[in-house]
């Protein structure tokens, strides 16, 4: 199992039957090829519908998912506009965001829209979304070329202040508690020192640390 | 009132220096034969309001590429590196706005809104020159109107009184730009007698739109 199979299997079983979902760009879509058996989610897309979906039959030009790619709508979704899209990201009633990241720090901060002098892409709905979703669950891999990705000080500029809920790498899993960071579950495989040396934020390690989930 | 109009008429509109808003989400739901238009009548110097700046070669893109743009408030600029290229070089200036910001800013303008209070972007380098205020113990951002010169917007079906019916995604930030300009031109791809949409299905009133072309650009 490569690292994105073990972040997407994870994040996967995060989600409860019900739940309202928006998946960034990338990694995250990953997430609903590892749905649990018996979980339903909602997949709302910015743009503006709910019920994202394999393209059905021939795309539709009209039809297209955040990313401009062609998309399809599930039977029970819903058409909108970006008013419409942004009050249900903002007035929190979306369930849970998964988004990759730049960088994440202790504190709960995200960085991932841009690198100053580098790529500047624009923020698009991210910044809406971490700000409303109930759930903010941060999707990336450890490190970014060996260098720690999860920092006691982000950086680079912020997405949101003090929004992340959850982080899930291929390594581990960490949640922020209070303020607090703790480390929750390993990887099969893992163990703590590895996760340190792969870590330049400081973090709590639960009391019941376990091995990571829906793997 | 006939709102039915021309490519000609339309573009006797465009000026230079104008704030033009046009709908879409990269390039879906564009009123491409409003932007070619656009782009055909010469004028420069545009402040362009939208989610993003499309494509090279798709969408608002081609007014960023033949450098019409002085300013563009968008979400987002990735898929188009000339509007980065642009940007870095200073030939154009970009204003990055939060796309639900960005769609609450347009529906202020067109709501009569002194603007909205949003957590969006505070901690973050949006909030730079924003006035906060703190409401009930949480931090908001004042995030001010944004009002066009003219809109243009893309509909699958109008009737002849303006009123609009949109497509699949294709809907994004048309509806609400049809409530934030001065003169707000839709294109669309079908036009039909008044009377003949159901009333219960018209998702933008015919009240706000100015003008009608009719593109016959079957998508």
């Amino acid at each position: 199992m490569d690292a994105k199979e073990i972040i997407a299997r994870r994040v996967a079983a995060e989600l409860k039957d019900g739940d309202v979902v928006n998946l960034g760009i990338g990694l995250p879509t990953l997430v609903t090829n590892y749905l649990p058996e018996g979980i339903t989610v909602t997949l709302h897309s910015e743009n503006g519908f709910t019920g994202l979906g394999p393209v059905q039959g021939e795309p539709h030009p009209d039809l297209v998912n955040a990313g401009g790619k062609p998309a399809g709508i599930i039977p029970g979704g819903a058409m909108f506009d970006s008013l419409m899209s942004f009050a249900l990201v903002r007035g929190g009633h979306v369930d849970v965001t998964v988004l990759g990241g730049l960088q994440v720090d202790q504190h709960g901060n995200l960085a991932n829209w841009m690198v100053p002098g580098k790529m500047v892409p624009g923020m698009g709905g991210a910044m809406d979304l971490v700000a409303g979703a109930k759930k903010v669950i941060v999707a990336m891999e450890h490190t970014a070329k060996g260098a720690p990705k999860i920092l006691k000080e982000c950086n680079l500029p912020l997405t949101g202040k003090g929004v992340v809920s959850m982080i899930v790498t291929e390594l581990a899993v960490f949640r922020l508690i209070e303020g607090k960071l703790v480390l929750e579950e390993l990887a099969p495989g893992v163990d703590i020192a590895t996760v340190k040396a792969g870590t330049d934020a400081e973090f709590i390690v639960h009391s019941e640390l376990t091995t990571m989930k829906g793997l | 009132m006939d709102k039915l109009t021309t490519i000609q008429q339309v573009s006797a509109s465009f000026h230079t220096g104008m704030t033009v808003m046009v709908g879409g989400f990269l390039a879906v739901g564009t009123p491409t034969a409003l932007v070619n238009a656009l782009l055909n009548s010469g004028v420069s110097e545009l402040t362009l309001i939208g989610n993003d700046t499309a494509f090279p070669d798709s969408g608002v893109g081609v007014l960023v590429v033949n450098k019409r743009v002085k300013k563009a408030i968008v979400s987002h600029i990735g898929t188009n590196p000339e509007t980065g290229r642009q940007m870095m070089a200073g030939e154009m200036q970009v204003d990055l706005v939060p796309q639900g910001t960005l769609a609450e800013r347009i529906r202020a303008a067109g709501s009569g809104l002194g603007g909205v209070l949003t957590p969006t972007g505070v901690g973050t380098i949006v909030e730079e020159g924003k006035q906060k205020l703190t409401v009930d113990g949480k931090e908001y951002l004042l995030e001010k109107p944004l009002k066009a010169d003219i809109a243009l917007i893309k509909a699958k079906r109008a009737d002849k009184a303006g009123n609009l019916i949109y497509s699949k995604s294709a809907r994004n930030f048309n509806p609400v730009m049809a409530l934030a300009a001065d003169l707000v031109v839709a294109e669309v791809e079908e036009l039909v007698e008044v009377g003949q949409l159901d009333p219960d299905e018209i998702m933008t009133p015919g009240i706000l739109i100015d003008k009608i072309i009719v593109s016959g650009e079957a998508k």
